[in-house]
């Protein structure tokens, strides 16, 4: 595992490496890895007792996700999602509530908030690149501010949708940022069946830059990111990134990786964490210790539990549900199904 | 004869064609080391190796396009999509490939293709990995559909489907897969395509279904003998081939009918029975030809699905008015 890297896996800095990221920055970073590896364990626990759908944990692809997020601008800029970016979502606005609510199975109470620039999860893999380059193409053709940062793994990286959507988005030369998340799985499949060759190296016959940087080190993916959207922004068109990472856990709920994962692989990636390389390098500049993190988790605990309460108590989901938002005028037969379903079960 | 369930008899019909033939290979996403999302190709890569039990990239449109020209090189590829909801990802390879192959080239090339996928609801599944998009595929001509109820047809059907030179779309109903255990042949004894089963005998009215529905329209008639109803239910077995002539004598029989299925109502393949009854024995039928259905909006996730998938009672009320007519 390499790539660019501004830290080493012992957080500290590499000979001659400038961090673009500053100390309060960084501890902000670390602030929403934190934050997303406490609303994984919240939600596994959920979905153990029954009480959550599938969840999909962002475990050990924090530094990943979170610095690329930190390079946009929420007010300006979007986010395409696959479906393993949480804090990237709460960062850019997405209210916490909603998002636990998504999972308790409240779609209503779940809708992003209108003037939230992110795009729905999306689990049919690599559709969502497509809608990235659209979105990025419609607002460079409309004068509009705001960059699109497209998520996806190295599974999706197969998909005839990667290539198209790349394609399109080199010939268009659109403001958008490719951040292909290589956490080395797809369920049980490893890194080594995707593909033949490196996977930012693509970007080349795509006609832009492509840049592997060292997932688990968040200043390296923060500058890399910064770049990128500030190119994209400049009107340089699009970049693919890739992250190198690992997924620390399972695919989702469902999936038991002790099936398939090679032994001491988990231990490998444990020892990259890319939380603790961080902790590292806060702790060896005077600004994280012990005592500064406990305040912080217990800080995270109580916006999480907080944040579940007020999911638990917004409306579930009901049968009219069903119906609302398929069409916006509905025809007039799914009205009288509505009204036939309601009927027996009540609202 | 055997005990097993659904995933063990599929498993089972799995390994007997690898056996027997060692053109058939099984190629998909998770299907080799994992043995399947579902376990239903578990042990497979120890038994017949990494040539015949291949994990493929992650491309839905691979998996099949590939299956197509391996078929063209005289393998007999078995592919799994993980979900039927993904076979959308690569329609382009089913509907206009592999089902007209044959009649595009005049009978010079055959694909044979079977395409294995779970479906259908009631495990919370997250979004596109329940939708029952079977009627798609009818529409396609060139392929079959087969969606077997039971561990035995499981096993029967897919023996025959792997045998079929044309290609089949053969979809296992996820709800049903470790559901329960029962006597299933061994050996050689496929199931013929195109010949429903009588899964419960009724002289009142005729209750029609396919894969996971044909459990729920049991425990509906059983409900319905309660209240002195005599309904039977028909297991289609397979869209594609249709038995016409095994539902026309059953339906002529009670004179009448209700079709349930988990897809939506508008232009379900519950509209196609309905037209093929009226067509084939009008002057038999005692009332209109009923469906159950989900209803016309996606397929959603949570707890929702409660109310979008048919339920005992909503047969019930079906059948009850049915027979009232």
């Amino acid at each position: 595992m390499a790539g660019y890297r501004i830290l080493d896996p012992e957080g500290n800095l590499l000979d001659g490496a400038r961090p673009r990221l500053d100390l309060e920055g960084t501890v902000e970073g670390l602030r929403w890895m934190l934050l997303s590896r406490a609303f994984d364990a919240r939600a596994t626990a959920m979905h153990r007792q029954g009480r959550f759908g599938t969840y999909s944990p962002v475990r050990g692809q924090e530094a990943s996700v979170v610095g690329s997020s930190m390079a946009l601008d929420p007010g300006l800029d979007w986010i395409a999602p696959s479906y393993r970016e949480l804090p990237a979502l709460i960062r850019h606005g997405m209210p916490l509530e909603r998002a636990f609510a998504g999972y308790l199975g409240k779609g209503k109470a779940a809708r992003i908030p209108d003037e939230v620039r992110l795009l729905p999860n999306q689990v049919a893999l690599a559709t969502q690149l497509q809608h990235a380059v659209g979105l990025a193409w419609g607002l460079a053709l409309q004068r509009k501010p705001g960059v699109v940062m497209a998520y996806c793994g190295d599974g999706a990286s197969s998909e005839g949708d990667f290539h198209e959507a790349c394609n399109l988005a080199g010939v268009k030369r659109v403001p958008v940022v490719f951040v292909l998340v290589n956490n080395q799985w797809a369920i049980s499949t490893p890194r080594s069946v995707q593909s033949a060759g490196e996977l930012y190296r693509r970007a080349e016959g795509y006609g832009f830059p492509g840049v592997q940087v060292d997932g688990n080190d968040l200043l390296a993916v923060y500058e890399v990111a910064k770049e990128a959207v500030d190119r994209a922004r400049a009107g340089e068109g699009p970049t693919l990134i890739e992250c190198l990472t690992h997924r620390q856990s399972f695919h989702n709920t469902t999936d038991n990786p002790r099936l398939y994962l090679p032994e001491g692989w988990l231990e490998q990636a444990e020892r990259e964490d890319p939380i603790r390389r961080v902790e590292a390098y806060l702790a060896a500049r005077g600004v994280w210790d012990e005592s500064v993190r406990a305040a912080v988790e217990a800080e995270i605990a109580e916006q999480i539990e907080g944040a579940l309460e007020a999911a638990l108590a917004l409306p579930a989901a009901g049968p009219a549900d069903l119906f609302d938002e398929v069409y916006a005028d509905p025809p007039e037969r799914l009205r009288r199904q509505r009204e036939e379903l309601l009927g027996q079960v009540g609202d | 004869m055997a005990s097993f369930t659904m995933v063990e008899a599929i498993r089972d019909a799995l390994a007997y064609e690898m056996e027997r033939d060692e053109r058939v290979m099984v190629l998909g996403l998770d299907v080799g080391r994992l043995g399947g999302v579902f376990r239903v190709t578990y042990g497979l890569l120890e038994r017949f190796g990494p040539d015949r039990v291949v994990d493929m990239p992650l491309a839905e449109g691979a998996i099949l396009g590939s299956s197509l020209g391996l078929a063209l090189s005289g393998l007999v590829p078995v592919p799994e999509i993980q979900f039927l909801g993904f076979t959308h990802q690569a329609f382009h390879q089913i509907g206009p490939q592999l089902a007209r192959y044959r009649f595009r080239s005049r009978g010079r090339y055959h694909c044979q293709v079977t395409i294995r996928a779970p479906f259908g609801g009631g495990v919370r599944t997250p979004e596109f990995h329940p939708d029952a998009i079977e009627a798609q595929f009818v529409q396609t001509p060139g392929i079959k559909v087969v969606c077997p109820a039971t561990p035995a047809d499981a096993r029967g059907l897919l023996l025959t489907a792997i045998r079929d030179p044309d290609p089949v779309l053969f979809i296992e109903p996820q709800r049903l897969y470790r559901r329960g255990r029962e006597e299933v042949p061994e050996g050689d004894a496929t199931v013929p395509f195109g010949r429903l089963r009588i899964a419960r005998p009724g002289s009142d009215l005729t209750l029609i279904a396919w894969s996971a529905a044909v459990e729920l329209c049991l425990r509906a008639a059983e409900r319905l003998e309660e209240e002195g109803i005599s309904a039977g239910v028909l297991d289609l077995r397979t869209l594609v081939p249709l038995d016409v002539a095994g539902l026309v004598a059953e339906v002529s029989r009670t004179g009448r009918a209700v079709v349930v299925h988990e897809a939506p109502l508008s232009a379900g393949f519950g509209a196609e029975i309905a037209a093929t009854l009226q067509e084939e024995c009008f002057y038999s039928l005692d009332a209109p030809v009923a469906r159950v259905t989900a209803w016309d909006s996606p397929y959603p996730t949570g707890p929702l699905e409660t109310w979008y998938l048919p339920t005992v009672e909503r047969v019930v009320r079906t059948a009850r008015r049915t027979a009232a007519t």
